[in-house]
């Protein structure tokens, strides 16, 4: 059924394919461009936050692969307010099929594998100029990373569609934790203060998504909170988000009333 | 005229009944101001205190001023024109006693002024306390800048329909509004200032009207660039409205006359 799902929409997708292509290159360029934000001030300053920009380049392409993943999977569960509104939601909670693989597969936007590609190809070509030397144990950490990440960022993605059941208008409430996670995901850890990085550490976990493996796979020191080993950390925190994200869509599901429809 | 004044004043009365939503977008937007922030801070201590021409507090307030212009000027632009473009719905508009344009800048101005009240200033003044704000030497920033903002609003506002009067010629505009998008942020100096840009960058940036919807007002606002050196950029503006003005003009009409309504 999953296979049926999502197979149905690729197919359709794929059938407009100058559409399909522009879409995907917008999506490349987007990434670029906001990496040259980085650039230019490294440019400037040579290091930012204690990295190079090769390690910076590691950080933002593994972030950027990461959101792109969970973005690519649960992007569309933002977009549930004008749903539950609109009580298009009820045609979905009859069907025999759990709600939230039809939304993630009703909306698969294929134009998002622009952004994984682009974090992919920076994270391998960033890790190889940032003299990367591969153990068996740091490329299992480096293979598992952005997968930990994926994890960790649908998991927030998820939450934040589950939080408009009760705040249908506040839906911009909760991308200051999804895309603002991102933005802090792909940024050194270390330059922002002390209350901010605990904030976006064990609250948000989003230096765990790409700062802290980096630090890792790098042999890099970590600043206080965030020290080397904890780029480990991205799995459990995945799990444990994961859990919390599960209940927090049940209940948000629990306590849907239907607009009438 | 006074038709054109009750749309403006409607528009902004409609924006203003989305309370929660706005709540909600002056925390998001403060949020995003702490991150920009943190990493423009990290970034000129790492210089030595100073990065061309910015020290921290100027840094800091050309975030937070940069932070209270997105809602205004709207720099993840708008897609309602070429929607109606598409759905045929702006045969419509076009048959009202009010010019589109006219009509559609008219509302902009008051949703503009909502969302710089009730979206822009709020996380401004979360900025002055949390990092502190530098304030212009001179009085006359003030009025310079705000007819600044005014101008960069327009140069924004005619930019994006441009960009959505495009849904005349090509049926899908989405990937040309996300386009528009990422390169406005960068080039309009929201990301960065402009001077930090490499020379080729820089002198890319300048030759577009990106500059002119930011980095010029913030500029003038904060009083870094002082109430006489600021005349310049004010007249590159000015320029910039009616060079695109006359191009959405132009655009509107050839776009008339291509457009084909099915069905009524």
């Amino acid at each position: 059924m999953v296979r049926a799902l999502y197979g149905s929409r690729l197919r359709s997708q794929a059938s407009f394919r100058l559409s399909f292509l522009a879409d995907l290159g917008g999506q490349a360029l987007i990434v670029a461009v906001e990496f040259l934000e980085l650039w230019v001030i490294l440019s400037q300053v040579g290091v930012l936050g204690g990295m190079t920009l090769p390690q910076v380049a590691v950080v933002y392409g593994l972030g950027a692969l990461a959101f792109g993943i969970a973005d690519l999977l649960l992007g569309e569960v933002d977009g549930l307010s004008p749903m539950i509104r609109s009580g298009k939601l009820e045609t979905l909670l009859v069907r025999p099929v759990p709600m939230l693989l039809q939304i993630s597969s009703l909306d698969l936007s294929l134009r998002r594998l622009g952004r994984i590609l682009v974090g992919l190809a920076m994270y391998v070509v960033a890790l190889g100029l940032a003299g990367f030397s591969p153990t068996p144990t740091l490329l299992l950490l480096a293979v598992l990373a952005p997968l930990a990440g994926a994890g960790i960022f649908s998991a927030l993605l998820t939450m934040a569609g589950a939080m408009q059941f009760w705040l249908i208008e506040g839906r911009e409430f909760a991308n200051a934790f999804t895309y603002g996670g991102n933005y802090v995901a792909t940024t050194p850890g270390a330059v922002f203060a002390l209350p901010m990085r605990a904030f976006f550490t064990f609250v948000i976990p989003a230096t765990l998504v790409a700062y802290a493996p980096t630090l890792a796979l790098l042999h890099l020191p970590g600043p206080a909170l965030i020290p080397g080993w904890a780029g480990w950390m991205g799995l459990p925190t995945a799990i444990l988000a994961w859990v919390l994200a599960a209940l927090l869509w049940r209940a948000g599901i629990r306590h849907y009333t239907g607009a009438g429809g | 005229m006074s038709a054109l004044g009750t749309i403006a004043t409607a528009s902004f009365r409609q924006y203003s009944t989305y309370r929660v939503a706005t709540a909600a977008g002056v925390f998001t937007n403060t949020v995003f101001g702490l991150i920009r922030a943190s990493i423009m801070l990290a970034a000129i201590s790492a210089a030595g205190g100073e990065l061309r021409g910015y020290d921290a507090l100027q840094a800091a307030t050309y975030v937070w001023l940069g932070q209270a212009l997105i809602a205004p000027i709207e720099t993840f632009g708008t897609r309602e024109l070429g929607e109606r473009v598409h759905q045929g719905e702006v045969a419509v508009d076009l048959l009202r006693p009010t010019p589109l344009l006219p009509l559609m800048y008219a509302q902009k101005l008051g949703r503009s002024s909502f969302l710089l009240l009730a979206r822009g200033v709020p996380p401004l003044l979360a900025g002055a306390v949390i990092t502190g704000i530098a304030l212009p030497e001179s009085l006359w920033s003030y009025p310079l800048g705000l007819l600044s903002l005014l101008l960069a609003v327009t140069v924004a506002f005619l930019a994006d329909t441009l960009v959505n009067l495009a849904a005349f010629w090509v049926l899908e505009t989405r990937g040309l509004g996300v386009l528009y998008m990422a390169v406005m942020n960068l080039l309009s100096g929201f990301l960065i200032p402009i001077v930090w840009f490499p020379d080729w960058l820089l002198t890319i940036a300048r030759a577009t009207p990106f500059p002119s919807m930011i980095q010029t007002p913030v500029d003038a606002l904060s009083g870094r660039v002082g109430p006489a050196e600021s005349l310049l950029p004010l007249a590159v503006q000015a320029g910039w409205v009616a060079v695109l003005a006359l191009a959405a003009v132009l655009a509107l009409r050839a776009g008339e006359r291509r457009l084909e309504v099915q069905g009524g």
